[in-house]
């Protein structure tokens, strides 16, 4: 069985693997990368615990090969941080509990990411549908949705002017 | 003399037994003490998991938690959870 | 016992519990960084993969896996041969007791396959692709047998028997011939006669309810090594690694000691992970191999092979007064064990009426086996499908008598000295006041629209303690080391250092939690039960204070004095006696330790008792479209007793989440089989848990009424959560529509037959 050599760009870093022609791009990421970060809940693109960035596109890791990441862009959980700086969404999931058992937490962040990039000020219902390929068992949501139409407003505040006013107004909605 | 109460299915092994005084001053003489006066009940005992209220504080396999004389004693199948 | 555990500190001013400091373990949950069962890879490891019946039952007469062995790259191949045969008895694993006759014969079927799914062989391959075409080679001759999957069909003297030594416990007279029916169970007392001739009005109603699983985004997986010698790791997605290691030791005929099991992080639960399927399976097939061998389980075997909860048939009576007083209570349940005995019924049985006081009570239930997976526990086991039937008739109760639902529980609610439905008296439990708090809520007085409809029901659980142990080691820069046995699946590691830094006086940042392997702690039983934060808070607690006790007499050593005369006080041992004030701090103390005695720890060995019931009362507006029969929810409160929220933004999770698990049981969820016994929707796609967009944000009144057996008033709050909401639900949707629901889950095809039946009388 002959493997494809594929050169991807994964989190910035430049990336060379083998896989095999039905190995998806999240067994890649797992058993070949070892970017464990993604999740494997359902393999159908049913729970988006495996939620990555494709070229700039949300994508379920499950539903796209290892060789169609060839000469692409992939952005994963292990990804968002700058250093040891956490993107906002990241600091404001931890800021309002909205997690518990964690493993959906990457694919949401890496989704709700997603949204705030192609959406600075959205509401309650545009986050709850955009999130809702994004199963959690744990948390009724309420927690995640919160935390996201917070961390908007925060990054709005950032870019406008201080961001202060937007911090406290998270605290106090906590 | 703790009152022991029995009920459903237990007291069915217990001859129909609702009740029962026993001078048990532990969880460990009350299985023994009951035991030797229910032999259907004896292999229950030992094969089930039961838990004691004494005075309805239910008290899970802990053997030496003590009976008062005046204590109302159940014995309830173990609760486990999820 | 838990003798030096004392409730004094309820009253005290409290530093760190109570607030919602960032939890220790968010930082790897939000990089990806945490380990959960399927992340670990290492050096030699195969793959390992299960072959499972595609038939719902069928006796094995022969496994030929010749030519899976022969394909290159396999490494082992096993079946039911690798595991110990057990005989039918229940032994003590832990605080459980289990048939391992049972348990070994669920992992891998012997003689018989008892459901679609069930595992009879399997394999470890240097790759996926290989052990999944050795899968693919292993022959399997099978004979079809009947099958039953129906509960009430399940009990009928001619139903295809499961297991044909199967002779019903607890039925007066003994059953001469075995049948499905593997226990019989009454809690009850007063007089039904009397009560019910008491009552001006009596409601009668028969309810269904569908298995529906735990829904774990985590599939199971495993990782097991076992070494030429016998020695064997395995690190695994669990609950409770202690009870893994004693079922797997068992299987495998180790000592427990042979096998260290370590915890990865867990994703999801709710009672789902405290039973083994994969790990005896991985550790069989690592012996054989003499290598690692990696096991995860898709979501089609998840839904298929690991268990749900019980479907039921339930029978409800409840007779009133025009008063409010309910007179008379009577119940009859009918739960689906799966392929093995075990169904919580018993549970069931216990909680159905368990919110009421009442005189006259009666609850008879059964545990019957039927072709489907064995059920396992699911949060509040049982509990949620007998108060989901009761709380609908005391609902059509409060309706016939024009009393509001509220009032009616309020007038019957279950308070201290209750007589529980049982035999026990309880304890202080927070019922009454969580229905005040829903009285009192905004939402109770909110106006409803047409086709809306607004429902209110309480729930119970137990709650329990159990076997826990706990180390606190103070490092030599005065941070400390806090171990516990018990998996983290909800925020745990935040609760307990929560009380660890309280008791010792020192900033939370200070402590520094990890969950134990097996060889680390002596033995604790699961993360189930609600018990964590209670059980292992009261480990840690004890502890914390024999830590002080070393600290306090360390001070008084430097300081030649009474150590009574030394107290702790803010995380310094202060000098009480008469004199110049001395104080030293734990940093201080720590760092001369090894001077002054050795390394300072702190351990606990308990079995926590005491724990308090739970009780809580949901609130919920629905809209239902006339149309599709769609039900919407408009909005959703959660009032729950948690005795002392430790981290109430974690408490709120837990109501907020097992008010989500609940409305999709009510709503959407079911296992639907074909006519083969075949589960028809083993995905995420078609068994439909719901999503964000389906749900409203869930608002929360934390009552606190303290348990007294807990020194910060702790009570369990992870299953009441799931307890009322299909009530609360049902009876919603039957005042948006004017008919009464009966059967879960209420799914637009079910609402809109039902609506339409109902216009056509």
């Amino acid at each position: 069985m002959t493997k494809h050599h594929v050169e991807t760009t994964v989190n910035g870093n430049e990336v060379e693997f083998l896989c095999a022609t039905e190995q998806t791009l999240l067994d890649v990421l797992r058993d070949e990368l070892y970017l464990t970060g993604s999740k494997e809940g359902c393999s159908s693109g049913d729970c988006g615990a495996c939620s990555v960035m494709l070229d700039g596109r949300l994508v379920c890791a499950c539903l796209v090969l290892g060789v169609e990441a060839q000469g692409r862009k992939v952005e994963t959980i292990e990804g968002m941080a700058s250093g040891d700086t956490l993107h906002p969404l990241q600091q404001t999931f931890l800021e309002h509990a909205a997690l518990q058992c964690g493993i959906c937490t990457p694919g949401i962040l890496v989704a709700a990411k997603a949204l705030l990039e192609r959406n600075a000020d959205p509401s309650e219902t545009e986050v709850r549908f955009w999130l809702a390929g994004n199963l959690c068992r744990c948390t009724g949501y309420d927690k995640i949705v919160r935390a996201v139409l917070d961390t908007a407003a925060q990054m709005r505040g950032a870019t406008s002017k201080s961001g202060k006013a937007a911090k406290k107004a998270v605290t106090e909605g906590a | 003399m703790a009152s022991v109460i029995l009920s459903g299915s237990l007291q069915q092994l217990a001859g129909g037994d609702a009740h029962v005084e026993l001078d048990a001053r532990n969880v460990k003489q009350l299985l023994r003490m009951l035991s030797e006066r229910y032999p259907e009940l004896a292999p229950h005992l030992e094969q089930d998991s039961f838990a004691i209220a004494i005075d309805g504080e239910i008290f899970q396999d802990v053997w030496f938690a003590p009976i008062e004389p005046d204590s109302e004693v159940h014995l309830i199948p173990a609760i486990r959870g999820g | 016992m838990n003798d030096m555990i004392i409730p004094d500190l309820v009253e005290r001013e409290l530093k760190v519990v109570g607030t919602r400091p960032l939890r220790p373990d968010g930082m790897d949950k939000v990089t990806g960084r945490a380990k959960f069962g399927a992340d670990m890879h290492v050096p030699n490891m195969l793959i390992g993969r299960v072959l499972r019946s595609p038939h719902a039952h069928a006796r094995i007469k022969s496994i030929d896996a010749s030519k899976a062995r022969a394909l290159k790259g396999v490494k082992a191949v096993i079946t039911a041969d690798a595991l110990c045969d057990l005989p039918s008895e229940f032994v003590p694993a832990g605080e459980m007791m289990v048939n391992f006759r049972d348990i070994t014969r669920n992992v891998m079927a012997r003689d018989k396959a008892l459901y679609e799914g069930h595992a009879v062989a399997a394999v470890a391959a240097t790759s996926d692709a290989v052990a999944a075409q050795a899968l693919s080679l292993i022959e399997v001759d099978y004979e079809v047998l009947p099958h039953v999957i129906d509960v009430e069909k399940a009990m009928q003297p001619d139903a295809p028997l499961l297991h044909d030594d199967m002779y019903t416990i607890g039925a007066d007279p003994k059953p001469e011939k075995p049948s499905n029916i593997a226990k019989r169970v009454e809690f009850g007392f007063g007089d039904l006669d009397a009560g019910f001739a008491k009552a001006d009005v009596v409601v009668e109603r028969e309810f269904t309810t569908k298995p529906v699983h735990q829904g774990y985004i985590e599939p199971h997986a495993c990782l097991a090594s076992v070494s030429e010698d016998g020695q064997a790791e395995l690190w695994c997605t669990t609950q409770g690694q202690f009870i893994v290691r004693a079922f797997c030791a068992k299987l495998l005929g180790m000592e427990v000691s042979q096998l260290r099991v370590t915890a990865s992080e867990i994703g999801g639960g709710f009672g789902g992970k405290t039973v083994v399927y994969l790990e005896p399976l991985a550790l069989a097939l690592s012996r054989e191999a003499c290598q690692p061998v990696k096991m995860v389980m898709s979501r089609t075997e998840v839904f298929q092979a690991s268990g749900p909860t019980s479907g039921a048939k339930l029978w409800i009576k409840v007779g009133a007064t025009k008063d409010g007083t309910v007179t008379a209570a009577d119940a009859l349940l009918k739960y689906q064990a799966g392929a093995f005995q075990g169904s919580p019924v018993q549970p069931g049985a216990m909680c159905a009426f368990a919110p009421y006081e009442l005189e006259n009570v009666r609850v008879i239930g059964f545990d019957v086996v039927v072709n489907r997976p064995k059920v396992a526990a699911y949060r509040a086991p049982g509990g949620p499908i007998a108060e989901f039937a009761v709380e609908s008739v005391m609902d059509e109760v409060a309706l016939k008598i024009n009393m509001d639902p509220v009032d009616f529980r309020l007038k019957n609610a279950a308070k201290e000295g209750t007589r529980a439905p049982y035999g026990p008296k309880l304890g202080p439990i927070g019922l009454v006041q969580t229905l005040q708090a829903a009285r009192a809520h905004e939402h109770y007085a909110a106006p409803l629209k047409a086709n809306q409809g607004r429902g209110v029901a309480s729930g119970f659980w137990f709650n329990i303690g159990g076997e826990t142990c706990a180390s606190l080691n103070v490092g030599e820069d005065g941070s400390v080391a806090m171990v516990v046995g018990t998996p983290d699946i909800g925020g745990s590691r935040a609760s307990l250092s929560m009380m660890a830094a309280e008791e010792l006086g020192i900033p939370l940042e200070h402590v520094h939690p990890i969950i134990g392997d097996t060889s680390s702690l002596g033995f604790n039983f699961l993360t189930g039960g609600s018990r964590v934060t209670f059980s292992s808070g009261m480990a840690i607690v004890q502890a914390a204070r024999e830590v002080i006790e070393i600290l306090r007499d360390r001070a008084a050593k430097l300081w030649e004095v009474p150590m009574e005369e030394v107290e702790w006080v803010d995380g310094h041992a202060r000098f009480t006696g008469s004199g110049e004030a001395k104080s030293l701090s734990l940093v201080e103390l720590a760092k001369t330790a090894g001077k002054t005695g050795g390394p300072i720890i702190g351990n606990a060995a308990i079995n926590a008792t005491g724990a308090g019931p739970s009780l809580a009362t949901h609130l919920v507006d629905v809209e239902v479209d006339p149309e599709t029969g769609a039900v919407k929810i408009l909005r959703y409160t959660a009032i729950q007793d948690a005795g002392k929220a430790v981290h109430p933004s974690y408490v709120e999770g837990q109501m907020q989440g097992g008010a989500v698990q609940g409305i999709g049981w009510a709503l959407n969820e079911e296992y639907i089989y074909d006519d083969k016994g075949r589960l028809e929707n083993p995905g995420f796609l078609d068994y439909r848990i719901p999503v964000c967009s389906d749900v409203p944000m869930i608002d929360t009144v934390i009552v606190e009424v303290p348990n007294p057996n807990h020194p910060y008033g702790v009570r369990g709050v992870g299953e009441t959560p799931i307890v009322p909401p299909m009530g609360a639900i049902a009876n919603a949707v039957s005042h948006a529509t004017g008919v009464r629901f009966t059967d879960l889950p209420m799914s637009p095809p079910r609402v809109l037959d039902a609506i339409d039946s109902n216009q056509a009388t």
